[in-house]
């Protein structure tokens, strides 16, 4: 269209932040709307991005690697190794199967039987872009699903080397012509014999795992005694992109290397500040990535053959949801997780594309052929968002409401209905103690792994997203007294109390929340039970220093009670002025202003100017004065 | 019509036949404000001012509350410590309760038997109370003879109601006008003529 590198930016940022927040209004998928203004602005729509769509495809896949990064960065080494029967066996099963059952497909189609082998195994890898996302935007990393899923990713990114080592032995096309268009994809150790090759892989794995501990560690230490900022963002970078290289030029997937170098820097000191960094380049060029993907959809070839296509898709993404499901099944997955696991991981990844474009190169594919792959790839991870929210509204709902164990409970309990939103440590606490009590909460939960082990302790609970209504209905938000949001996120609290207050407005609600500012607009939403977190542990903490300085406790008691009903009032009192509405930036400054008013203010209240009837000296200085006139 | 204040102290309320069917009578009797201590200060940290508040707009003060121990339950002498403040309630300028009238209301495990010289509580309940009746006095508070049910283990649930409708028509006396001078000579308020005429 036009070769301004500026516009083009200006034509995906603008893509992205229109298209990301209507899918997010909705509450879709940031995925789903990437990818739609991928096709928004792709050449079949508005025509903005043509035929370099797909070096920008390339040029994004970098997205991939920093993520990888980012995960190896929170998978200790430890963690790792245990991790590795889970990897071989799940990778192995879902890999093997797929490839299986595609390539018989393709072969009942008619295709050429090497053809059906390049094509099986295109479609026998997933896409970690798609599936990881949805996953860390969901933060079910640590169910079993996120761990099953990430393991076959894992396992995928290590088999794609030896795939992309086997498919020049299905050339057929002679010796010269193949180099020639080999040369784009050629790296150093083509040339010399396997077992080389897998030595300078194993060296140079080695190498990143020396280099971690001796080299980028003790170069990060340096960086950060400097205290400029950006330097310790070049420095993320900068190990990412070497590593990356360094992949590359052995030939091994520079996602699995970032993988690596990041799992060598888990145990450093560094780990949160690269997290940090890195996000949000990891988050743009996936976004970048996904619309990339979009505008890559070639819809004349859909137009041409639609019926192939979609039969073709339909096959296909079925043929992996099976395999996937019966992966699930073989590892005793919990229903839910394996339902999870099927939909997320049903697509065809961004690894199809460099094998398929590979394949093409040594002429084993035809342009026809590659072309409705690559649509079918495209299609397929497009449809991962859209099956995952069908898997997630109507299928696991179903599943979430299982029976469970009633238990005995006296009539307290019985008559009045209180839903527990959330069962991390602080809500997991507010339910020990109701059923201590003999009152029986309701609980919401996300976690299935948690809400599995809680439905054999015999609670009700509900597995799924507590800002649905219909999930909050079949928990019987219509006959409960109360509702507890024990989250810590505090979106879902103002989510589920704008529902409660639309729709059920005599339930009440107790909102847990961290901070002042959470607090400030919860109050002004009207709501009036509101626990800060972050108020009483700290006075306990602070009332054993005072009393281990030689304060009587018992004054200290009190005094920290003076302390929370003045900081409630205060709390009130600070909610109802005016504000500058969202003002971000000014937040933190603002923050500071008013800890110095509150620090000031209770300078000025001195330590006890209460509790003067059980102080003679006061007495006895009134009764002076008395005298005196 | 006098204003009544109820200041009931009770920590196992929910476990207390006798003053649950006490409370049931007279919680929401019109110009009667039930103010249960224990429920409103679980943790004892006494609002001071909201209490003065609620002391100067009533007329008549009852301390209801279980005999414990030949006294009140804690919060109870708490309130009374934090509440009845130098300066306010006595001493210089302290005259905000003159006026008012005050009295308790008690249960008791024991009979009236023994509670006396010859009985195994070796004094009288008047005796006991002295405390409040001096803290009422100081205050300038007129403090008329106690309501008491006594033996409540051994009460009957009509025993209980027949109390209780007793504390009705006692209040309904203090809310109209009951002085000292209708109680001369009795220990307890409950024996007055005029709760027991027909």
């Amino acid at each position: 269209m036009t070769g301004s590198i500026l516009f083009e930016a200006i034509v995906f940022l603008l893509g992205a932040i229109i298209c990301v927040s209507i899918a997010k209004k909705l509450g879709l998928s940031s995925v789903i709307g990437y990818l739609l203004a991928g096709v928004l602005i792709g050449p079949y729509v508005l025509g903005f991005i043509g035929k370099e769509g797909e070096d920008i495809l390339h040029f994004a896949e970098f997205g991939v690697v920093v993520m990888l990064f980012l995960i190896g960065l929170e998978i200790e080494p430890k963690n790792f190794w245990n991790m590795r029967k889970t990897i071989l066996g799940m990778g192995g099963l879902q890999v093997g199967g797929t490839m299986l059952l595609s390539y018989i497909l393709f072969a009942l189609l008619g295709f050429d039987w090497k053809v059906a082998l390049v094509i099986s195994m295109a479609v026998a890898l997933s896409s970690t872009a798609i599936a990881m996302q949805t996953i860390k935007e969901k933060g079910l990393m640590n169910t079993t699903f996120g761990s099953s899923s990430f393991s076959i990713l894992l396992f995928q990114d290590i088999i794609v080397i030896f795939m992309l080592g086997f498919i020049p032995l299905l050339s057929n096309t002679d010796d010269n012509a193949s180099a020639e268009k080999h040369s784009e994809h050629a790296n150093l150790l083509e040339t010399l014999p396997i077992g080389f090759q897998t030595l300078a892989i194993i060296l140079s794995v080695v190498l990143i795992i020396i280099a971690g501990r001796y080299l980028i560690v003790p170069m990060l230490r340096k960086v950060a005694k400097t205290g400029v900022r950006e330097l310790l963002i070049a420095a993320a970078l900068l190990i990412v992109f070497s590593i990356s290289f360094l992949m590359e030029y052995v030939g091994i997937s520079p996602a699995l290397g970032a993988f690596l170098g990041g799992v060598v820097l888990s145990n450093s000191e560094f780990k949160h500040e690269l997290e940090s960094t890195l996000e949000p380049f990891k988050n743009l060029l996936l976004g970048l990535f996904f619309m990339a993907v979009g505008a890559s959809i070639n819809f004349i070839v859909i137009a041409n053959s639609p019926l192939e296509i979609g039969g073709v898709l339909i096959a296909i993404v079925v043929i992996k949801a099976f395999i996937l499901f019966v992966t699930g099944r073989v590892f005793k997955l919990k229903l839910d997780q394996k339902l999870l696991l099927t939909f997320s991981l049903a697509q065809i990844g961004e690894f199809a594309f460099v094998l398929l474009s590979f394949a093409f190169g040594l002429n084993i594919l035809s342009q026809d052929q590659m072309d409705m792959m690559l649509v079918i790839t495209a299609l397929s991870m497009s449809l991962t968002p859209i099956i995952g929210i069908i898997n997630e509204r109507f299928i696991l709902p179903k599943i979430g409401t299982k029976e469970s164990i009633k238990r005995p409970t006296d009539h307290i309990a019985k008559s009045q209905k209180i839903i527990l939103v959330g069962f991390g440590h602080f809500g997991n606490t507010i339910g020990r103690f109701l059923r201590s009590h003999g009152v029986e909460a309701t609980i919401l939960d996300h976690d299935s792994n948690r809400v599995d082990f809680l439905r054999k302790m015999g609670f009700e609970v509900y597995y799924g997203d507590a800002t649905r209504l219909d999930l909050l209905e079949s928990a019987g938000i219509a006959e409960a007294k109360i509702i507890i949001c024990a989250t810590n996120k505090i979106e879902v609290s103002k989510a589920i109390s704008k529902i409660v207050k639309e729709k059920y407005p005599h339930v009440e609600m107790m909102i847990r929340t961290k901070n002042r500012y959470d607090a400030y607009e919860l109050l002004n939403l009207g709501h009036e039970n509101i626990y800060r977190e972050s108020l009483e542990t700290s006075l306990t903490l602070a009332k054993d220093v005072l009393s281990r300085m030689g304060f009587r406790k018992y004054t200290l008691n009190r005094q920290v009670q003076n302390f929370i009903k003045y900081d409630e009032d205060s709390l009130r009192r600070l909610a109802s002025e005016p504000k500058q509405e969202d003002n971000y930036i000014f937040k933190a400054r603002k923050e500071l202003e008013q800890q110095e008013k509150f620090l000031n203010e209770d300078f000025k209240r001195g330590i006890v100017d209460f509790d003067s009837h059980w102080d003679s000296e006061h007495i006895r200085k009134v009764l002076e004065k008395t005298k005196e006139e | 019509m006098k204003k009544i204040l109820v200041l009931f102290s009770h920590p196992k309320f929910e476990k207390s036949r006798a003053n649950t069917a006490l409370v049931n009578h007279i919680k929401d009797i019109e110009g009667v404000t039930f103010h249960d201590l224990y429920e409103r200060y679980p943790d004892f940290n006494i609002d001071v001012s909201a209490e003065k508040k609620l002391l100067n707009a009533h007329d008549i003060i009852i301390w209801h509350h279980p005999f414990y121990w030949y006294s009140c339950p804690p919060l109870m002498k708490q309130w009374i410590d934090m509440v009845l403040e130098f300066g306010w309630a006595y001493g210089p300028n302290g005259n905000a309760l003159q006026t008012k009238t005050c009295l308790n209301v008690i249960t008791t495990g024991g009979s009236r038997k023994v509670y006396c010289s010859e009985g195994s509580n070796s004094f009288t309940v008047r005796q006991f109370l002295r405390p409040f009746e001096q803290t009422a006095n100081l205050c300038g508070m007129q403090y008329l003879p106690p309501f008491a049910v006594m033996e409540t283990h051994k009460l009957s649930d009509s025993d209980l109601s027949n109390y209780a409708l007793k504390y009705v028509e006692l209040i309904t006396l203090l809310k109209q006008s009951l002085s000292n001078s209708d109680c001369e000579g009795f220990s307890f308020i409950n024996d007055i003529p005029k709760l027991n005429t027909p």
